[in-house]
């Protein structure tokens, strides 16, 4: 489990540019928009570009986003339970 | 023109450093493209921004920050760029990425600063400035063609006060290593200080940003004036040197009157064969100087001989390895830049005095 976590902040941090974050930094429950890695909306984008190249999942609504970029928690298990590679 | 234009404030991000240059000890590089010294990005734009922007757009910003703290300008009322090929950096990934990834999945970054405006529009997001932003993209000319719109905005609108206008080309991997195929560069990889020694086509490139803040107004951070830009297509040499001895009439001077002149002879004989003529013809008793050993021939390469004139003219002084004849000039104050196409049909005037 704390694998696909380790490999999404590498994954976060490479495809984002954070390279001056670690992946030490970058807590389970930290927020990934606003006060925590402060991400953006092109972020975001990335970030659903990212799921489907690397796990398989889709979005067809945007919005659901939201839900699910919330931490690196909240977007492992959504990954855990969509994953279709 | 009637109005008298003048640069308030100038930087330059090049492969050469002004220290290195104004202590005669140039920066010296074995490769026929090579980089520009990178600045401190991270005082001049945020971290988080800073992390995806290509070298071009850190270049660009930086350059336009410090040319307007210098002119201490915060908000110009405009922003002109030019660019001969935009974010090549961006454009190169964005189309690997739709060749590894099969037309799908594209990353939307990339893609978003493709587009040669991405700098022009990114200052302005800097800035948050609204004012009028136009980016040109003209080859060689098309810094030039910046300036002219620059200067006509001057020109014509009295509550314009200060308008930013500066270039940015940037090297990138592929896209700039094609220039071997089109015989742009130099087959044989070559040191950039012996570029005039070589007699052979081709020549050397690099990158860089040069920005300016223009103003109908003098202020006394005003080291410049911009006297005139023009640009013409011609082929025959005979009617190059007429069409320079024009520009200089219609601008109430002679060359004998220049002080010094800067010539965009970038070492590939195919093109140095046309400046030889005016070196020896036109500018026989001209204090000629040449820059393009230094930091190699692109689209907007007059941005460094601009910053080159306004260095020179501020620190009063002509490095030694901007010479290429013995004709010397104490206190510089007019000066000649010219500059030819890559393709040999473009020509570029740019007359300049110090204030």
């Amino acid at each position: 489990m704390s694998d696909l976590r380790t490999e999404l902040k590498k994954s976060i941090i490479e495809q984002l540019n954070l390279e001056e974050l670690s992946i030490e930094e970058i807590d389970n429950d930290d927020s990934l928009f606003g006060d925590g890695l402060g991400l953006d909306s092109i972020d975001a984008l990335e970030l659903i570009v990212l799921l489907e190249k690397d796990y398989g999942i889709k979005l067809t609504d945007p919005y659901q986003g939201k839900e699910i970029f919330i931490s690196i928690n909240k977007m492992a298990e959504y990954i855990e339970t969509h994953r279709t590679k | 023109m009637g109005r008298s234009i003048f640069i308030n404030g100038f930087s330059g991000i090049s492969a050469q450093t002004e220290e290195a240059l104004f202590n005669n000890e140039p920066l010296v590089y074995t490769s026929n493209i090579f980089h520009a010294v990178p600045a401190n990005y991270k005082e001049i734009v945020p971290a988080m921004a800073l992390r995806r922007m290509s070298k071009a757009i850190k270049m660009g910003i930086t350059a336009a920050k410090n040319a307007l703290l210098e002119a201490n300008v915060n908000l110009p009322d405009a922003i002109i760029t030019a660019t001969g090929e935009g974010c090549k950096h961006d454009t190169e990934k964005f189309l690997e990425t739709v060749l590894e990834q099969k037309e799908e999945l594209l990353a939307p970054t990339s893609f978003i600063q493709s587009t040669h405006n991405t700098v022009g529009g990114q200052i302005a997001l800097n800035l948050n400035c609204t004012g009028y932003n136009l980016t040109y993209t003209q080859e060689d000319i098309s810094l030039e063609s910046a300036f002219i719109d620059a200067m006509l905005l001057l020109e014509e609108d009295l509550d314009v006060n200060a308008v930013l206008v500066g270039s940015v080309d940037e090297v990138s991997p592929k896209i700039t290593s094609f220039s071997y195929l089109n015989n742009f560069l130099k087959k044989e990889e070559i040191q950039n200080l012996e570029l005039f020694d070589q007699n052979s086509a081709g020549t050397i490139t690099s990158e860089g940003a040069f920005f300016f803040v223009l103003s109908a107004e003098k202020k006394i951070n005003s080291d410049v004036e911009i006297v005139a830009i023009s640009t013409f297509k011609e082929k025959d040499a005979i009617n190059i040197s007429r069409e320079i001895h024009k520009f200089l009439v219609t601008n109430n001077c002679l060359v004998e009157d220049l002080d010094i002149v800067l010539l965009g002879k970038n070492g590939d004989r195919n093109q140095d064969v046309i400046y030889e003529i005016l070196e020896k013809g036109l500018f026989l008793n001209s204090n000629v100087l040449v820059y393009k050993h230094l930091v190699g021939d692109f689209n907007t390469v007059t941005g460094f001989a601009i910053w080159l004139a306004c260095k020179i003219f501020k620190n009063n002084y002509i490095p030694n390895v901007l010479k290429l004849n013995t004709v010397s000039s104490q206190n510089p104050k007019l000066a000649l830049l010219y500059n030819l196409s890559q393709d040999n049909t473009t020509h570029s005037l740019i007359l300049v005095q110090k204030v």
